[in-house]
């Protein structure tokens, strides 16, 4: 296992997303920051926090499930567990980022922008990822990324929150 | 949110593809049913109320016995998660002509069904259904025997109102004898680790009860004041002229819930009822539209747990086969 990102630099590439971000995101509308359970939940929390720093406060913030949007829900069987998708604004007229942890086949991301559309048309989603590992399996690229890297299918992945792993950063493995 | 703790941090705990009866499940298999309706309610309040769970799955309510709430019910469900429902109904159909059960079955997962929904007024029909068929089973009632999803409701409502089951006082008022709903809410309950008390004339709930871990108890009025759940049956109409049930006025008078005896309860006490309510008889009218009433949350929850349900079940069913 190799470690990629301490928590310090995971934070810091955070920071460099929220920058990013904060250069392009419109000033005339509302901005929502969604983060895909699990992870995605955490750093979009953190994304928010960082916007607000810089003077651009998210008028909404949400998570979202994709389990019930997945296209694999027939294969995977009874593994995948439904979690709750906490959405309390209208994503319509939104300015809407939707974070996740990694990047890979982009079917997660698929899922996300199916139940986006069911819950609403927001004026624009961007994708913010804190690892694209590549490999992509749908025509989906992101708008914000924190770190790229090539990867085999054989790789793991994996970014660590302290709200569900006790601790920040991200491993190769 | 607890149910959002729970069912994050345990892996899922359910591989069944038939729900026949409460008594089979766990207390974790309970309540992760419990959680994972949980995520299923909030479908319910978006602008676009469908999820593509189960898109391209059929199911098929099959109803023996005329129950349009239970029946609605699941339909919606079914709907919601993106599932096409057949309604299958035994007056219209070829039971008339003799067919039996297991044929009409037969018949119908022939034609390529997923999950079929039964409701029966035998005893044992949908376990007996689950033994024929290859796809899921969902007892949707059977005789006086169970109603899962009944019990799974009005446990989900009690935990949504009370925030927890285990330790409540819950009574079951009415003719707890012939209902399939009682049998369900007493197992669920207790497995749950609620205390359930049976109240009801001695003709309607025996003592044989207890063995199954209830109170019984036949005066209603003495145990008002330590419940903290009131579940009252409906009084079917057709036993209300048999020789095992007192007079309409003295049931009211001995076992009907109304202001004077919300009075002397505790001051949040849940009222359940699973409907329809004969107002005036086991329910006065101002209690059932009261403040402790959830009688209409029941209702609201029933599609949640019912979503569950089907989709639990027809996991397990995929799960199996891409085994």
């Amino acid at each position: 296992m190799k470690k990629l990102l301490s928590a310090e630099e995971m934070q810091a590439k955070l920071r460099e997303m929220a920058r990013a971000v904060a250069a392009v995101a419109p000033s005339d509308g509302p901005l929502a920051v969604v983060g895909i359970r699990r992870r995605g939940e955490y750093l979009a929390q953190r994304l928010a926090r960082l916007l607000a720093e810089r003077g651009l406060r998210p008028a909404h913030q949400g998570a979202l499930d994709i389990t019930l949007y997945r296209d694999d829900l027939t294969t995977i069987g009874p593994k995948a567990v439904v979690r709750s998708t906490d959405i309390g604004f209208d994503v319509t007229g939104t300015w809407l980022l939707l974070v996740d942890d990694v990047l890979y086949t982009g079917r997660s991301v698929r899922a996300a922008l199916d139940a986006l559309t069911d819950l609403g048309r927001p004026r624009a989603i961007r994708l913010a990822v804190l690892v694209d590992r590549g490999r992509r399996e749908l025509p989906i690229q992101p708008d914000f990324v924190g770190l790229h890297l090539e990867t085999t299918p054989a790789n793991v992945v994996k970014v660590k929150v302290r709200e569900v792993d006790g601790e920040d950063g991200v491993d190769l493995s | 949110m607890s149910a959002e703790a729970n069912a994050a941090d345990v892996t899922p705990a359910w591989n069944r593809k038939h729900l026949l009866r409460l008594r089979d499940l766990s207390a974790d298999e309970i309540r992760y049913v419990l959680d994972t309706a949980e995520s299923f309610k909030e479908v319910s309040t978006r602008s676009v109320k469908k999820v593509p769970a189960l898109r391209g799955r059929v199911v098929v309510n099959m109803f023996f016995e005329e129950s349009t709430r239970t029946r609605t019910s699941f339909t919606l469900a079914a709907q919601r998660l993106s599932a096409d429902v057949i309604d299958f109904s035994a007056s219209a159909s070829s039971t008339a002509k003799g067919e039996s059960l297991r044929d009409t079955a037969r018949t119908i997962e022939a034609m390529g069904v997923d999950i079929m929904v039964l409701r029966h007024p035998a005893a044992g029909a949908a376990a007996d259904l689950a033994r024929t068929v290859s796809c899921c089973v969902i007892n949707a009632g059977d005789g006086q025997h169970a109603h899962p999803t009944q019990g799974l409701l009005d446990l989900f409502t009690i935990r949504e109102r009370k925030g927890r089951i285990e330790g409540l006082n819950v009574a079951i008022v009415g003719d707890i004898a012939h209902s399939r709903v009682a049998r369900s809410d007493l197992v669920g309950l207790t497995r749950l680790g609620a205390h359930v008390t049976l109240v009801g004339p001695p003709t309607l709930v025996p003592r044989s009860f207890e063995q199954l871990g209830a109170g019984v108890v036949h005066d209603f009025d003495a145990v008002l004041p330590d419940m903290d759940v009131i579940s009252l049956l409906r009084i079917q109409r057709e036993r209300i002229t048999s020789s095992v049930f007192p007079s309409v006025r003295e049931y009211v008078r001995l076992f009907g819930m109304n202001r004077q005896r919300l009075a002397r309860c505790k001051p949040d006490v849940l009222i359940l009822h699973p409907g329809p309510v004969n107002r005036g008889i086991e329910l006065a009218a101002d209690v059932a539209d009261g403040p402790n009433s959830s009688i209409l949350r029941q209702v609201t929850n029933g599609l949640a747990v019912r979503m569950a349900v089907l989709f639990l079940c027809q996991q397990a069913a995929a799960g199996t086969a891409a085994d």
